[in-house]
């Protein structure tokens, strides 16, 4: 049954990540004045590039990279139930709480880069290397206000984290809401702190040697990731869901208020974003924190 | 309401569409795939290459059929010669498209990928691509104007979609007639050379 369960997360997970990533292509051109791709394109390529051949071999490792990547983002997904309450769609989430997510988060980024190492190109290599220096920097800020969530919550449990929401936590932490904000929009790979697969500057960064079946596998797990991470994010500050109609229109204004945002800004250098991460959302966070704590 | 733009997108979507094939649905949903889904090598090697940004960007907009640039030959399924190619360059190009994964198509722009073009007594370009390179499309003109780079693609799209592009096969069954033609311009080592000492060796700089 659980596992039942846990494969509708996934195909709900699936279809949900390439349908906001196709409205994100779609949505972007309109902000550029263009037509823009159908809203399944992203699923499209994902296809297509299942469909070819590979003719790449860098070693086991480069094989396991996108496996771990994948594995990162399906148990990040399972641990996270959809809904505040309620007995469907809950995966695995009664036997891990928000610690585990925490650490989950972090497996994406360390396949990436055990895969793309392995690989040796350099401009992966260096993709990997803005992209773990900019995961210290976002971490620090997510986790200050999730923590400070959490202990004003008084559970780790993220069901009962975003049940027990009188006002919504945004609104009752505003300073908590917009430091993880921040580190959201990083996590996303949005502008101003896109620098990891930085387009035109080190090419496609980390998926540079990825082709075929195992880019493919990124997307996918890019695709699954991004709703898990919206899920988190809903479930943290904005109250949780009690069905799809709910969940599906929370995670996706989160999502278009990250795009509209991205779209908006240019990028930083590698390290302006390590800089502006560590200073402002930092403070803003650690302020927030003494704040709720002196009026709870 | 169809007047215009919508108008001519519903064309050339309804043009993409419109092909009567005899494949198993298997074949026919891979290949519909792969038509739909076009990742373009993001390099140019003559003129052309100036009127590939306007094609990709918000002027003429590829990416509504489906069409968008690739920064590595790992990622891209199709490359475009845009225009007059040096052997300097050709060393690059047949690289590149041996790096490219299966299936991979050729575009070719311009009358000098063709019969060399205005670059037809030069002493250091090529004249017929078709020698060195399977070529699935050529586009003509001097240069072609984005409108018939994209007139080009969706000619590629359906002879993808009817399972006919199959330029990679021959470039494999055929790899000695094309192996031999590179190495008579471009000697032995047909590859650019990637020491560290390269400026040293041919192919460098």
């Amino acid at each position: 049954m659980i596992l039942l369960d846990s494969l509708l997360m996934f195909i709900i997970a699936y279809g949900t990540g390439f349908l906001y990533y196709g409205l994100y292509r779609n949505i972007t051109a309109r902000f550029q004045r263009r037509y823009g791709p159908p809203v399944w394109q992203s699923f499209f390529d994902s296809i297509k590039f299942f469909t070819k051949e590979d003719s790449t071999s860098h070693g086991w490792m480069f094989y396991l990279g996108p496996i771990i990547m994948m594995s990162g983002a399906i148990m990040t997904l399972i641990f996270i139930p959809f809904f505040s309450s309620g007995e469907s769609f809950v995966g695995f989430s009664k036997y891990g709480n928000l610690f585990v997510v925490l650490y989950l988060l972090v497996l994406g980024p360390l396949g990436n880069a055990l895969g793309v190492g392995a690989a040796g190109n350099p401009f992966g290599a260096m993709g990997i290397t803005r992209g773990l220096s900019r995961l210290f920097a976002m971490e620090l800020p997510f986790y200050i206000a999730v923590i400070a969530i959490m202990s004003l919550s008084g559970s780790s449990d993220i069901a009962t984290i975003s049940s027990t929401q009188t006002t919504l936590n945004a609104i009752a932490y505003p300073l908590l809401f917009i430091a993880a904000m921040f580190s959201f929009i990083g996590m996303m790979g949005q502008a101003p702190f896109d620098v990891v697969g930085a387009p035109v500057e080190v090419y496609s960064g980390p998926a540079t040697e990825f082709s075929g079946k195992f880019l493919a596998l990124l997307m996918s797990q890019s695709a699954i990731f991004t709703f898990a991470k919206l899920v988190l994010m809903v479930h943290l500050f904005l109250g949780g869901a009690d069905g799809f109609v709910e969940l599906l229109s929370k995670t996706f204004l989160l999502f278009l208020f990250v795009i509209a945002f991205g779209s908006m800004y240019g990028r930083f250098k590698t390290p302006q974003s390590i800089d502006f991460l560590l200073k402002v959302p930092t403070v803003i966070a650690v302020v927030g924190l003494i704040l709720a704590t002196w009026s709870s | 309401m169809n007047t215009g733009f919508l108008q001519e997108q519903k064309t050339l979507e309804g043009d993409l569409n419109s092909e009567n094939s005899h494949q198993n649905s298997v074949d026919f949903l891979m290949n519909w795939f792969r038509k739909r889904s076009i990742f373009v090598l993001a390099y140019g090697t003559g003129c052309g290459a100036i009127e590939m940004p306007p094609t990709f960007t918000s002027r003429y907009d590829a990416e509504r059929l489906g069409i968008r640039g690739a920064a590595t030959p790992r990622q891209a399924d199709v490359i475009i010669v845009s225009g007059y190619c040096s052997y300097k360059t050709l060393r690059r190009i047949i690289r590149t498209y041996e790096q490219m994964s299966n299936p991979k198509y050729v575009l070719a722009l311009g009358s000098c990928t063709v019969n060399g073009g205005m670059y037809w007594d030069s002493y250091n370009t090529i004249k017929k691509l078709e020698d060195y390179l399977p070529v699935d499309m050529y586009v003509n003109g001097c240069m072609p104007r984005p409108e018939s780079i994209l007139e080009g693609f969706i000619e590629i799209q359906k002879e993808i979609g009817e399972g006919k592009a199959s330029s990679w096969q021959k470039y494999e069954e055929n790899y000695k007639f094309y192996r031999k033609n590179q190495e008579a311009v471009l000697g032995e080592k047909v590859e650019p050379s990637y020491e560290a000492d390269w400026y040293l060796y041919d192919g460098g700089l």
